[in-house]
This record gives C-alpha cells, sequence and structure tokens, in this order.
C-alpha cells in the first residue's frame, strides 16, 4: 500500500483525487507508525518551506523520512524539503539530497513560475518511464532547486533548476503531477509502479 | 518555455452553470463538472468557476460542488466568488480547489490577503480586480462591478501584490461582454509593473484579441466565458493560432 502523508501543508485532497482516478491502493498516514506498514510513501507539499517542515516535526514523520528505506515521492514542496535548506523561510530540510533551495529573481521576469512547462530529461529514470521532453507539466513554485548531479530532468524559467530528482530510494517533483492532466497522472502511476516492483 | 495559458471561466448558480450575457437572461448550461471536464479535455490549461449564487445555502452548494470537480478534474482550478473569511478559503482549498479568487473581500478587508497568502501560501491567493477607466485613470469596482470604491487600479494591484497575492485576475468592466477587445492599455501598464502573473480577463471576442492580450501587452494568461460557452471560438483552434504566432502555448 502507498502512504500519502497527511500533515498541515499537504495538498491531499488533490493527490488523493489522483490516486483515487488511477485506481490505487493508499492510506493516509500522520505518524511513523502508520508509515511503517507502507510498501511507498507520497509527500506532498504546498504553500511556505518553513511553516511545512515545522508541521512535519509535530509527529516525528521528519526523523522517519530521513531514516526511511522505502521509495518516498515527494512533490512540489514536499520535493524541496528533501533537499539540505531553502532560503524560504531560511528553512532547514530533511538534507537527504544535496542542495539549498533559492528565489527565482523577480527583476528577471513574473514569480512564482506558475503555469505549463516542459522539462529536459538529463537521464533515464523509471519516474519518467513513457514520458518524452515534449509533455507539459504544471508548475507553480517561487523556489527552486539548482541543478546538481542528481537532477533527472530539469526545466528553465529565468534559470535552470531541477525538475525531477532522484537520489537512492527518494525521488522528488517540483511540478503537481495530480493537476498536469494525463502526463502528471502517468508519472503518478510510474511511481507506484516502481513501488511494487521493487 | 513557461507557456501562456488559456482559461475558460465557468459562471455558477445554485451549483449548476449558467450563461447569459452580462448576468442577464441568465439560462441553464448544464452540470458544471461535465463543461469542465469538456474544457480539460479541448485543451484549457486551468479553470475558474465563478459563483454568482446570492442565497445563504450558497457556500454548502459551493463547497460540494468543489468536491465533485476535484475529483473529476486533472487541472488546475480556482473558485471565487463572495468568499470573505480565512476559514471559509480553508474549506475550498481543502475540498480540492487549488486557488480562490478574493475580490469584493480584499477591497473591504486588505488584510485579508496577508492573512491568506500566510496560512496558504501566495500560489493559493488569486486577487481579483474589476477596473473601469474614468477620467484618464481606472477605478476599482466591487460586487460584481456595480459600485465604485475610488480607489486606483494601478496603485491597487502593487499593493495585492505587496500584501502576498501570487496572481491578479484583472478584468476590464469597460470591456467586459463587449467583445471588442481586452483593454490592453491597463494591462500593459499593470504587466510592466507587477511581477506577479496576470490573466486578462474582460473583451475576448476574436483570437486575435486573446494574442495582442499576450503579445502586445505581456498578459500570462487569457481568460474568458461566452467565446468558449457558445463556441465561438474553439480552444484548439486558439491554441494553434497562438501557435502560428510564435506564442508557447501547451499543445
Amino acid at each position: 500500500m502507498i502512504a500519502l502523508i497527511k500533515y498541515k501543508a499537504g495538498n491531499i485532497a488533490s493527490v488523493s483525487n489522483a490516486l483515487d482516478r488511477l485506481e490505487a491502493d493508499y492510506f493516509l498516514a500522520e505518524t511513523p507508525e502508520q508509515l511503517d506498514s507502507a510498501d511507498g510513501v507520497i509527500f506532498p507539499g504546498v504553500g511556505h518551506a518553513w511553516s511545512a517542515m515545522e508541521s512535519l516535526k509535530e509527529n516525528g514523520i521528519d526523523e522517519w523520512l530521513k531514516k526511511t528505506k522505502k521509495p518516498v515521492l515527494g512533490i512540489c514542496v514536499g520535493m524541496q524539503l528533501l533537499f539540505e535548506s531553502s532560503s524560504e523561510g531560511n528553512t532547514i530540510g530533511l538534507g537527504v539530497i544535496p542542495g539549498s533551495l533559492a528565489k527565482f529573481d523577480e527583476s528577471k521576469a513574473k514569480v512564482p513560475h506558475m503555469g505549463w512547462n516542459t522539462f529536459s530529461k538529463k537521464s533515464e529514470h523509471p519516474l519518467l518511464k513513457g514520458i518524452d521532453s515534449s509533455e507539459f507539466l504544471y508548475f507553480v513554485h517561487s523556489y527552486y532547486a539548482p541543478d546538481n548531479e542528481f537532477a533527472v530532468a530539469s526545466c528553465d524559467y529565468i534559470n535552470p533548476f531541477i525538475a525531477v530528482v532522484a537520489k537512492d530510494n527518494y525521488f522528488g517533483v517540483q511540478f503537481h503531477p495530480e493537476k498536469s492532466g494525463a502526463t502528471g497522472a502517468k508519472i503518478l502511476k510510474n511511481f507506484l509502479d516502481f513501488v511494487y516492483q521493487n | 518555455m513557461l507557456t501562456k495559458r488559456i482559461i475558460p471561466c465557468l459562471d455558477i448558480k445554485d451549483g449548476r452553470t449558467v450563461k447569459g450575457v452580462n448576468f442577464l437572461e441568465l439560462r441553464d448550461a448544464g452540470d458544471p463538472v461535465e463543461l469542465a471536464q469538456r474544457y480539460s479535455e479541448e485543451g484549457a490549461d486551468e479553470l475558474v468557476f465563478l459563483d454568482i449564487t446570492a442565497t445563504l445555502e450558497k457556500r454548502k452548494t459551493l463547497v460540494e460542488l468543489v468536491t465533485r470537480i476535484a475529483k473529476h478534474i486533472n487541472i488546475p482550478f480556482t473558485v471565487g466568488g463572495g468568499i470573505k473569511t480565512v476559514d471559509e478559503i480553508e474549506e475550498l482549498l481543502k475540498a480540492g480547489a487549488d486557488k480562490v479568487s478574493l475580490n469584493s473581500s480584499i477591497v473591504r478587508d486588505p488584510d485579508l490577503i496577508n492573512r491568506a497568502s500566510d496560512a496558504f501560501g501566495a500560489q493559493a491567493i488569486v486577487a481579483a480586480v474589476d477596473a473601469k477607466k474614468m477620467n484618464g485613470s481606472w477605478n476599482v469596482f466591487v460586487k460584481g462591478g456595480t459600485e465604485g470604491t475610488g480607489l486606483d487600479a494601478l496603485k491597487w494591484m502593487k499593493e495585492v501584490e505587496n500584501r502576498g497575492a501570487g496572481e491578479i485576475l484583472l478584468t476590464s468592466m469597460d470591456r467586459d461582454g463587449t467583445k471588442s477587445g481586452f483593454d490592453l492599455e491597463l494591462l500593459k501598464k499593470v504587466n510592466s509593473m507587477v511581477s506577479i502573473p496576470v490573466i486578462a480577463s474582460g473583451g475576448a471576442g476574436t483570437i486575435q484579441h486573446c494574442i495582442d492580450a499576450v503579445q502586445l501587452a505581456n498578459s500570462d494568461a487569457v481568460l474568458a466565458a461566452s467565446i468558449f460557452h457558445f463556441k465561438e471560438i474553439e480552444i484548439s483552434d486558439l491554441k494553434s493560432e497562438m501557435a502560428n504566432n510564435q506564442i508557447s502555448v501547451r499543445i
């Protein structure tokens, strides 16, 4: 079963609706004990990185996430918190992926980066199986992860940044697959397939 | 490349879609979820649902509708119409809306933008501004464009940005329903002044109008209701014509 982390900063409704449309088996998890029974974990997130991190700490989910060997998919702010830190509220993240989030330069273009954009694949990854670089994903964010060696796909807005990241059992997507039409659904499905094949 | 967005707007009354011209001669146009699905399949990038119900039962019906839309639609959507408090916003976001659009309530209580933005993030807060040109400048109108506020629209839009709105939905009251094109002069001014995305609304009548809003006035998105409802313009035709004009769109 997939656990969908339920905490204050999660956009639970959108992600659970998307999982329902995929007829996925999942449950909402609010404690480390509940997460222990999962085969894979989806870690959504919206809003402010600092408040998201704080509410994650309330039930000790942060510590669980740092230690787990189960596949974890972070979405948007969920992905951002996998990194070491974010300049949004000087947040210390989970630190399971190297890197620090920075804010887009508002003097160069509109911020947030809001809308549909494409990405370019840097390596093949099970999460992006059957997805090509001409497909659009829905992004909405003001902070970005600078491109690094763990980027599976990068996007360009104002500057290049990580669209999809993977390190060990941790995966993250900056866009919202649950809101990205058929392409987004395919990426969620790829994550489910990965969890059940491993 | 970030694409320009095409956003059909659906007017909702008592949980049903209504079509009319300038809110007159409203007639039932069916189930909002079905229409939303149709738009989504035709290539809409986002959807806006504007509730024009004026009864006490409104909130409950709207939350139920948002829940139903969110179950079926896999693109982002905004809901607006008479939203006044952080609690109401929370209820709609939890039901599955991605953004809420605030209009009259933020003019009365500008701090609502700060509170809502702090609580849910700027990305969830759309400031809807209805502007009307008077003596060479634009004034903010509320209550469906019926009541002037004396606020200067440009100053107000800078203020909503500073207070934490993530996006502006700018409707020209002069152009709304006229199909004579967007107020490019106003859009140009706003787009050079704010650094958050601006949705152009009011006046769409032809494909060229939409191209102009993006190309001449730098708008980030184009919103329209009747041209899509009455199928005067197909979303797919609009998008391919925009692409022919070197505008980046999602096709």
